[in-house]
């Protein structure tokens, strides 16, 4: 990031200079089917900045070498490059201790992990899992497999037809028999900023766990876990401007010291016998085998981007163009919003009368605007508001409204085309 | 005419809009249910099959334009077929969607299918366009398992 950051408590929202923060992504100064590419997919993954891309490049140019077992100086260097990406994510999410993050392939693994793992020893026949009606499949079908496992339910908090969690639904759902919540903190499908502080605490006051999908919610908002109070906080690497294969599970000490390893073999342990093995502490014991090692460093790279941009900047940026993106598209008669919650991150999905969003992807897609179209891995969301399938438009801070401008005009090519 | 052009024909976007032998069938002797996992496209075709001729056949379901256009055209051009012609059609669509193209499948031999040939331009879309006829497919040959575009 170049020198506008940090202006502390800066209210010049219109200092932030988009057009210079696009310089550093690389992959938006092309074009697609000879237009200018108009990304709007971020919510399925988000561009890398050329300061992560460097890192990348430079761990393999440079440090090259395996962590946690050289003696010599190259793994040295590269062993304090992943432990220092680890400290930057600490900082990053305000988790008390480095040990409290494990670094995972992403999101999904992270929930398996703690599905696996704490579920397995801790849930028993007759417990209940809750969820709610806008997850994403990821965090439904671990806690499927985990329930035919034990024997567990799954209960699912509904959503009204804005896409809001029903508290007082919830209220009613938590009882005795349940043992872990786990919900999203933004919706990857509707885009709802899920009340998820006040659900840890509703859950807390039972005593009952929870964990919280921060997939989509990284990339738009500040996360404090402790300020949340969750006990798992869950994120991908490449939806934060990160690399692929790498994400984090953030756990409180106290639940991750009493659950068993995930995953077994090297670097998890610290002594193994052919009559007993002894495992390593936090965090490796969850960390087998060799990891993602430039992914955690890639990662760390991405951190100290954002770190270096004004977050107020940021949120009022991203807050125009959600709002801009919905005035400009409830102009259009033909055109439905699917998720209108009060509370909403960077994302749009939308519906044409008597067009599938298939239809509308290829056909933006010619205009060179990248959307989402389809289910978002959120079938029950779409059987929630009777749609086989939705157009989604996901922002980040780098996009701009006279990109949206872009794709209210391609829009108006889809009608035209099916007119 | 351009990519885009050629893939929403008028005849694709009038099969879309009404298509054909969009219904259930009570009688059907023969069904399966075909998903895109992908995109969640879903298509059920119901055959009726009387002395190894399709007499009757419908389809019902949801998906884009591609997906319910090609399968209204393909209920129009299987109906009266001999089972095993409509597999050796299967084959030659399917050939044709891939881009995969020899002298049977090439869409001038395809009469009015070839007008699906222009999805073979769009990679993410030839699933769509394939997914009734993988579908009648494996409702020909009588498959358990739904029939899948993966």
């Amino acid at each position: 990031m170049k020198a506008t950051s940090n202006i502390a408590g800066s209210l010049r929202h219109q200092d932030f200079d988009v057009a210079e923060i696009r310089k550093d992504f690389p992959i938006l100064k092309q074009k697609v089917h000879g237009k200018p590419l108009v990304y709007f997919d971020n919510g399925a993954t988000s561009q890398k900045p050329q300061q992560v891309i460097d890192a990348l490049s430079r761990y393999y140019s440079a440090e090259n070498s395996n962590i946690h077992r050289g003696v010599h100086d190259l793994s040295e260097r590269a062993t304090a490059a992943y432990e220092t990406a680890r400290e930057k994510i600490r900082a990053f999410i305000n988790a008390p201790t480095d040990k409290e993050i494990i670094f995972v392939r992403g999101t999904t693994e992270a929930i398996n992990l703690v599905a696996q793992s704490y579920g397995r020893s801790f849930l028993k026949t007759g417990d209940e899992i809750i969820v709610s009606a806008m997850e994403h499949h990821s965090n439904i079908v671990p806690w499927q497999i985990l329930c035919e496992q034990v024997g567990a339910y799954l209960r699912v908090i509904p959503i009204n037809h804005d896409g809001e969690i029903l508290m007082d639904e919830y209220r009613r759902l938590l009882n005795e028999r349940t043992k872990l919540v786990s919900v999203t903190h933004v919706s990857n499908a509707l885009g709802t900023v899920v009340p998820v502080k006040e659900i840890v605490a509703l859950a807390h006051q039972r005593g009952v766990p929870v964990l919280l999908d921060g997939a989509q919610a990284v990339p738009h908002l500040k996360v404090d876990v402790q300020d949340l109070g969750c006990d798992f906080y869950a994120f991908s690497g490449h939806k934060v401007f990160g690399p692929t294969g790498v994400g984090v599970l953030y756990g409180r000490a106290e639940m991750l010291e009493k659950m068993p390893p995930y995953q077994s073999g090297g670097d998890m342990i610290s002594l193994v016998t052919f009559e007993k093995t002894h495992y390593n502490v936090l965090p490796y014991k969850f960390e087998a085998g060799t990891p993602n090692i430039a992914g955690g460093i890639g990662l760390g790279a991405a951190i100290d981007y954002l770190d270096g941009l004004d977050w107020q900047q940021v949120e009022a940026h991203e807050r125009q163009l959600l709002s801009y993106a919905t005035d400009q598209l409830s102009k259009i008669d033909a055109v439905r919003i699917i998720g209108t919650a009060e509370e909403k991150a960077g994302v749009v999905s939308f519906v044409i009368d008597h067009v599938h969003a298939h239809d509308v992807g290829t056909i933006l897609d010619q205009e060179g605007v990248a959307i989402r179209a389809g289910h978002h891995c959120a079938m029950p969301v779409m059987q929630r508001f009777g749609v086989p399938a939705t157009a989604r438009a996901s922002f980040a801070f780098y996009n701009t409204t006279a990109e949206i401008d872009v794709m209210v005009q391609a829009i108006h090519r889809v009608l035209k085309v099916f007119g | 005419m351009s990519e885009l052009d050629e893939l929403y024909q008028e005849v694709i976007l009038d099969h879309n809009k009404s298509p054909r032998n969009f219904r259930g069938m009570t009688n059907a002797n023969r069904k399966a249910e075909g998903y895109n996992p992908l995109c969640g496209d879903h298509v059920t075709v119901f055959l009726h099959v009387d002395d190894g001729v399709i007499t009757d056949i419908s389809f019902e379901g949801s998906g884009c334009a591609i997906s319910k256009a090609s399968a209204s055209m393909m209920t129009t051009e299987l109906k009266g077929k001999k089972e095993e012609d409509a597999q050796h059609l299967f084959e030659k669509v399917h050939k044709m969607l891939t881009g995969d193209v020899d002298a049977e499948s090439a869409p001038e031999k395809l009469g009015k299918l070839a007008i699906l040939s222009g999805v073979c331009k769009f990679p993410a879309r030839v699933k769509c366009a394939s997914l009734a006829w993988h579908t009648v497919n494996s409702a020909l040959k009588g498959e358990a398992q739904p029939a899948s575009t993966e």
